[in-house]
């Protein structure tokens, strides 16, 4: 900044006060600094100025040196002063050159720098430590009925006898040699420049199945598509695209514990909980919203976006028409995104109606350009593993950047094509989802029933794998220390993985999510008695 | 803040008292506050008080240019942005402008990334509107700037066929894909990958499954690696002539910078370790931190490979500046020459006593050397075990889908299809790369020394008419608008000699060469007749 900068700032006397004559007394001159300069004309604008320029100078000076030192010892982050991450410089300020790789010349054992990004990875949440152990010793009927039961957040197996019989017709040996370029191909070579984003015919097909999935109450253009390799890239492709480092997002809690690597990890993006309560089974309050909004906006957080689940995962319970409309006023009042999940929309079985998103934006005039609604292909159809994802935006300039960032995430050919096959046979998927409704509302019901028998209540919930249970009875005291302990209990004594709420971030401690979707009926039993003998256990 | 607003009332008041009791007037109001000052430690207060005010101003200003900006950010101020005098609640502020449109912002990615277009990406999507077809569409363009192999595609295509039909079906079945998957790749699949890596980059070299963690493709395995490796605003040294898409991958989403080394067609583009050294010590003059080192080797776009002197001297420098060394070996299995290709996982096996091995990093895919580009097939492979956790992290946003998975091991685990295929893929990469360097040099193009990768890497710098990258720029305007031929011109890889073009010899088989020549030769003949 330059000196004529500087003279705006001075808090401006009064007009009335100026064309004060010129004299004074002798003794004035040491009292009040610079008077001698100042005395003649212009002195009371001088007078202050003056004072005010070394005070500036003097502030720039101290900036200036605390960067210093700060990017010397690990400085903060170029992006934002709210989040500090340990050792990224300001390139552009460390005037002095050595001092940074020194430093690692002078430990000679140093192993090469990793980012702060790569360390910061290093813990495991719950919910993830589970998964890993329940993957070391699964669960069977027959051969390992001393195995854990996996029933952490996760995948819908309900429905895969009927995707593999359809497999089995559709995809044996006579069809696939007539086709020879099924595999994918034919979609690369001299003709085909492969589209990172997914080809036309899975979109097409996509958008058929969405609308589908939603009984047809709305509509998707595959033009505003772009397909990830699962949900989890298509989150954070979002929050690269709408928010940058440092800046927040809303997202309602309990939410899904996989936002938190979503959202956050890569993008440096935070998540600012709205803590929704059981005494509401968990709805979404605008009350919350705005609290939270406001008291992260007063400690100088910028919020972004709102991202919502819906139906939510894991509760389970749906968004009303209202509250949506509520929610895209909100959005419109503060101007910012919202990031709508229905990954779960063909998996509805309750007797309230899933709205989508999209159907809201095509009966009215809201503004359309700042909501983004995210889908997974994976689990409404029963085809773990397959990892696609969808991003469906109405904003151009998302899609745009969307589709480039999608080559670090694209579907590989063969997925491609067994979805677009089998995805294109509407019949077979109409079939699918029905019965699909009907067991997961079969499974759901027995579950509830099941957990009810050791007095374990769950919340209402109308889509979904999981049931959202209450097992604070089960806790020897009320807190997240004694739900991570019955936690441990259950997964190391009872051989039940499960997901705690606090890997959630549910702000009551003591709910538990349990995929009901992993299991078969007669496994209902087994999960009841093993629960019940921890039970016992605790009293 | 309440006296910073109204300053005047409060001089005001406060010189009025002190007026009656002073004697010299004309100073009272010369002096701003000095009734007050005048007795003891007036110097004190003096400067003390217009500093106060200053800072309480500076305050307010701060305070009300972040309001400001959160109201209307980045988009052009709205009239209602005229700030009100008194710190109103910002969402008062947005509610009177309610139903005019403003638009939500976009991060500084999005809208860097939606309109940023080098000549290689603008070259992709013209030639994919307008694709050349022998019978449907031969006016069209003929794609040379992709980097994709078709030449041995009817391999692949037969061993997909037979599977199919044979005993595939049962691979296919979902249900015995487990609950959980982990992301980085099946074992059954590692263990297949290590054994065709390593025959692949030489039967000597041991790939082990635990260091290994695979990824969508290589493209989402270098982005994720630049995760791990560096900060936001830190660098890597690359060589260029360059792969293009290294600035997506390493610059768009890490953050990461990349600092060229350039090499120079008087040695054959290949890398000298002067070069390097400056570049390194330049950056660091300039304050940057440099993380690690980018290199390719069989060279993407060159085609030329690293001495094991070179890799040698590389993982010296990279030892001695505590840096990593990240080589990717995509095109190892893509060779043709005669020069020998040495992978650093060779290098590492032979001398791991004296090497710390923990900052070496490789990088592989199938989609150059199965031509599976479509598969989304890639590999990291590192000895650094931090690394390695968090790469397997980050694998959960570029996993390979489970039927691909299962397509592939069977795939791999075939030993003889993987031979054959080896076998006569190089020899017909051979016959093509001859056959097309020698008709381009009748018309008087130059080809780099190669032995490895896809590429020509073709000197036209005879052709352009002012040596410069506008030069450059405007003749492959001519290719792409005359001859109708997308190939990439070498500002895209940041050659720093102007007139070089890579083009793609792996997707026009031996018949079409005479055709793309004729294509060539037009824009050869108008070159010459307007020079």
């Amino acid at each position: 900044m330059t000196r004529k900068d500087n003279k705006k700032p001075p808090p401006p006397p009064p007009p009335s006060s100026i064309g004060g004559g010129g004299g004074g007394g002798t003794a004035m001159r040491v009292i009040v600094p610079l008077q001698g300069v100042v005395q003649g004309r212009g002195g009371l604008f001088l007078g202050s100025v003056i004072p005010c320029a070394l005070y500036y100078l003097f502030q720039l000076y101290v900036k200036t040196r605390t960067r210093h030192r700060s990017s010397n010892s690990p400085p903060t982050s170029p992006h934002s002063n709210s989040t500090p991450s340990p050792s990224q410089n300001l390139p552009e300020l460390s005037v002095l050159p050595r001092s940074l790789s020194r430093t690692h010349l002078t430990s000679p054992t140093a192993s090469a720098f990793l980012s702060g990004r790569a360390a910061s990875l290093a813990t495991d949440s719950p919910h993830f430590a589970g998964l890993y152990k329940a993957a070391e010793n699964p669960y069977h009927r027959v051969d390992n009925p001393e195995g854990v039961i996996h029933l952490a957040l996760g995948d819908n197996k309900i429905c895969v006898d009927l995707v593999e019989d359809w497999m089995e017709k559709n995809l044996s040996g006579a069809v696939l040699e007539e086709r020879g370029d099924f595999w994918g191909i034919g979609i690369t070579g001299i003709s085909g420049f492969q589209p990172l984003d997914g080809v036309m015919e899975l979109k097409v097909a996509v958008a058929s199945f969405m609308s589908q999935a939603v009984d047809n109450s709305a509509f998707f253009n595959p033009s505003q598509m772009v397909l990830t390799s699962g949900v989890d890239p298509a989150i954070e492709i979002l929050s690269f695209c709408l928010a940058d480092y440092g800046n927040a997002f809303l997202v309602p809690t309990p939410h899904s514990p996989s936002f938190d690597g979503a959202a956050k990890w890569r993008t440096g993006v935070e998540i600012v909980p709205v803590p929704c309560r059981s005494a509401d089974n968990f709805n979404l309050s605008i009350a919350a919203l705005e609290q939270a909004f406001n008291q992260a906006k007063k400690r100088g957080q910028r919020i972004r976006g709102i991202i919502i689940t819906n139906p939510s995962n894991p509760v389970g319970n749906l968004l009303s028409h209202e509250t949506l409309c509520t929610l895209l006023d909100f959005a419109r009042e503060k101007n910012i995104h919202i990031i709508s999940n229905e990954i779960f929309a063909g998996s509805t079985y309750g007797n309230e109606e899933f709205v989508s998103m999209a159907e809201i934006l095509e009966a009215e005039d809201h503004d359309r350009e700042r909501v983004h609604i995210v889908y997974g292909l994976s689990d409404d159809i029963c085809v773990p593993g397959y990892k696609t994802g969808v991003i469906y935006s109405y904003n151009k300039n998302v899609l745009a950047a969307a589709r480039k960032l999608a080559r670090l995430a694209s579907v590989s050919a063969p997925t491609q094509q067994l979805l677009t096959s089998m995805l294109s046979d509407a019949r077979f998927m109409q079939k699918f989802i029905e019965i699909n409704r009907l067991r997961l509302q079969k499974m759901y019901q027995a579950f509830v029933e099941g957990l009810k028998q050791l007095g374990i209540e769950c919340a209402r919930s109308e889509g979904g794998f999981h049931c959202w249970a209450d097992m604070s009875s089960l806790m020897r005291s009320y807190s997240e220390k004694a739900e991570l302990e019955l936690w441990d209990r259950l997964l190391n004594v009872a051989k039940i993985n499960v997901t705690p709420g606090t890997s959630c971030h549910c702000i009551e401690p003591g709910w538990f999510g349990f995929c009901f979707a992993l299991l078969t009926e007669k496994d209902i039993p087994v999960v009841v008695e093993r629960i019940r003998s921890v039970s016992e256990a605790t009293k | 803040m309440t006296r910073t607003r109204n300053p005047d009332s409060e001089s005001e008041s406060e010189s009025k008292p002190s007026s009656s009791s002073s004697s010299s007037t004309g100073m009272k109001l010369i002096v701003p506050l000095q009734g007050v000052v005048q007795g003891r430690g007036g110097i004190l207060l003096g400067s003390l008080i217009p500093c106060a005010l200053f800072y309480f101003l500076q305050l307010y200003l701060k305070k009300r240019r972040r309001s400001n900006h959160n109201n209307h950010s980045s988009n052009p101020p709205s009239p209602s942005s005229s700030f009100p005098e008194l710190p109103r609640t910002p969402s008062r502020s947005n509610l009177s402008s309610r139903g005019s449109i403003t638009r939500a912002r976009l991060s500084r990615l999005a809208s860097t990334i939606s309109d940023d277009d080098s000549a290689y990406y603008v070259g992709l999507n013209r030639a994919s509107r307008d694709p050349y077809h022998k019978f449907s569409n031969p006016d069209g363009i003929i794609q040379l700037g992709l980097s994709d192999n078709t030449l041995s595609l009817d391999l692949i295509g037969d061993w997909m066929q037979k599977w199919g039909s044979g005993g595939g079906d049962d691979d296919l079945s979902i249900n015995g894909i487990a609950t959980y998957q982990a992301f980085d790749g099946v074992d059954e699949l590692k263990l297949a990958m290590a054994d065709f890596m390593r025959q692949v980059m030489g039967r000597s070299v041991h790939f082990d499954t635990s260091n290994m963690v695979l990824t969508a493709g290589a493209t989402p395995a270098i982005e994720i690696l630049s995760f791990c490796l560096a900060d936001p605003g830190n660098a890597f040294l690359v060589p260029t002539p360059y792969y293009p898409g290294f600035d997506r991958d390493v610059r768009w989403r890490p953050g990461v910078d990349l600092i060229p080394v350039h090499c120079r067609s008087a040695d054959n583009f290949n890398l000298s370790m002067t070069a390097l050294e400056q570049a390194y010590a330049q950056a660091r003059k300039r304050g940057v931190k440099v993380r690690g080192i980018l290199v390719s080797n069989p060279s993407n776009p060159v085609g030329n490979m690293l001495t094991q002197d070179m890799l040698y001297n590389l993982i010296d420098f990279a030892e001695d500046k505590n840096i990593h060394l990240i080589v990717d070996e995509v095109f190892a299995g893509s060779r043709y020459g005669s020069e020998k290709f040495v992978s650093v996982a060779e290098i590492l096996d032979s001398d791991s006593e004296y090497i710390d091995n923990r900052r070496i990093h490789i990088i592989y895919g199938l989609s150059k050397d199965l031509a599976l580009a479509g598969f989304r097939v890639g590999v990291i492979y590192s000895f650094d075990r931090n690394v390695l956790a968090a790469a397997r992290k980050l694998c959960r946003f570029s996993s390979i889908s489970a039927p691909t998975q299962r397509l592939v091991t069977s795939m791999l685990s075939d030993k003889r299809f993987i031979q054959d295929y080896f076998e006569t893929n190089r020899n017909r990469m051979r016959q093509v790369h001859d056959e097309f360097v020698d008709a381009l040099s009748k018309l008087g193009i130059k080809c780099a020394k190669s032995s490895g990768g896809m590429f020509c890497w073709a000197d036209m710098s005879g052709l352009i008419k002012p040596y410069s990258e506008k030069g450059e720029l405007e003749l492959w305007e001519k290719f792409m608008s005359i001859a109708k031929i997308n190939i990439t011109p070498g500002s895209a890889c940041h050659c720093i000699e102007p007139g070089w073009f890579r083009i793609c010899f792996t997707t026009m088989s031996l018949e079409e060469i005479p055709l793309v020549i004729e294509r060539i030769r037009r824009v050869v003949e108008v070159c010459k007749s307007s020079s």
